[in-house]
């Protein structure tokens, strides 16, 4: 029998409303309110206990009560910790995924929760914890909870997720490896060609490649005064030293390097060339400034038309990288142009 | 990344060949380069004509960098 244990807040715990919302966090074996529902849709599993924590208390002391939830836990044996369904109470739902995040990250136990799309906690948790798409309330209770319960029900007994529409979640922008049986109408080409003779046609066809959303995000001041502006240079074109120090893949890229180029005129084919697998490398192997444009830069600073070139470039490759890497990547890099009081940033793809 | 970058105050110049994905993803100063695999010089040509181009549109970014925008931007290059 597989162990499941639960987070539920105070309300759903049973214990009270709004006057009730401090409640420190608490242990009980077994099932109590809304844990109950959760225990009736498990099949070979059983709720072993169930977190009781009051949303306030989530909400303005998140560390401690994450910390002290965590410490529950620790002697405690769970195959998957299952948080909510919060619908759409928006303290609620911030606290599901706030612990539903801190177990999955510590504990390394797999975690789900439920949550109404326009719950707050959607944006802010969906990358990180798989969220079900929930009601907008507790008369949702039964098919919220059965919609997740099918999801964990199939995980524990072995099975592998469909993906997030399949399966009911939010998107995570996770990409799983998924083999089709091997017949000539599953094979790329084939698939693409339909979605382009729909296209044509004005017939429906479904992407296999979502584009995100475009957020936007405010444009930043101009350099005042280029010839005191320190620039850095950053490129997705996998430019590396030719030893690849940093072990960068070349693609779907999860790692990024800074490379020190003070006191370099250009970059100079055989100390640097590409590892990007997207495109062929020999224009930038024999010359590395054709996507990193060190010499230029150079030049202009000479000139005087520039500050300073900032002494090192920055490098990953762009090619099936996804953008949660992409950004956790740049976010890194961030400090170092801070550190430096770069200015502003030239930022080459391939 | 760029925008992880302007988000944090920095003026972001996206130097890339395909710019209707620059644009998409919400790069707001873009200056266009000529091809994938050698953005900023063909090797194709000669030296001195990869450096001219080369140089041209560093300067062009350079200059983007420097220009006061009001929406989303994609240079024109010489």
């Amino acid at each position: 029998m597989k162990r499941v244990i639960c987070y539920i807040n105070q309300f759903f715990g049973g214990i009270g409303g709004e006057e009730k919302a401090d409640q420190e966090p608490y242990i009980v074996e077994g099932c109590v309110g809304s844990s109950t529902a959760i225990n009736a849709a498990l099949k070979d599993a059983q709720v072993t206990h169930t977190i009781i924590c009051g949303d306030n208390f989530m909400g303005s002391h998140t560390e401690e009560a994450t910390k002290r939830i965590i410490e529950m836990l620790k002697d405690k044996e769970a195959d998957f910790f299952v948080a909510g369904p919060a619908f759409q109470a928006g303290r609620y739902g911030v606290a599901c995924g706030n612990i539903c995040k801190a177990v999955s990250q510590q504990m390394h136990i797999p975690v789900v929760t439920s949550m109404n799309v326009e719950n707050p906690g959607v944006e802010m948790f969906k990358k990180d914890v798989i969220i079900f798409k929930g009601g907008n309330g507790a008369v949702k209770m039964r098919e919220d909870v059965q919609l997740m319960m099918n999801y964990v029900n199939k995980i524990l007994a072995g099975g592998k997720s469909e993906g997030a529409e399949e399966e009911g979640y939010f998107v995570r922008g996770c990409r799983h490896e998924y083999f089709l049986e091997d017949k000539r109408e599953n094979t790329a080409a084939y698939r693409g060609v339909q979605m382009l003779i729909n296209k044509i046609y004005g017939k429906p066809f479904t992407t296999e490649l979502p584009i995100p959303k475009k957020e936007l995000v405010p444009i930043a001041e101009p350099v005042a005064d280029l010839s005191k502006a320190n620039i850095a240079l950053v490129t997705t074109g996998g430019i590396v030293p030719v030893d690849n120090p940093d072990r960068i893949q070349s693609a779907s890229a999860t790692r990024w390097g800074k490379y020190d180029i003070s006191g370099m005129e250009r970059l100079e084919g055989g100390v640097f060339k590409t590892i990007h697998a997207g495109f062929d490398p020999a224009a930038a192997n024999a010359d590395p400034n054709v996507i990193v444009p060190v010499d230029a830069m150079r030049a202009y600073e000479k000139e005087g038309v520039i500050g300073k070139l900032h002494n090192y470039f920055y490098s990953t490759v762009g090619t099936g990288t996804t953008e949660a890497e992409a950004h956790r990547m740049a976010e890194e890099m961030l400090p170092f142009f801070k550190e430096d009081n770069v200015t502003a940033i030239i930022m080459g793809s391939t | 990344m760029v925008k992880v970058f302007e988000k944090a105050g920095y003026p972001v110049v996206h130097m890339c060949n395909l710019v209707p994905v620059s644009v998409t993803v919400g790069a707001n100063r873009i200056v266009p380069t000529i091809s994938i695999p050698y953005p900023l010089g063909d090797p194709n040509t000669p030296v001195e004509e990869q450096w001219k181009l080369r140089y041209r549109r560093v300067g062009d970014a350079l200059k983007a960098l420097a220009t006061p925008i009001t929406e989303q931007t994609v240079f024109k290059v010489k």
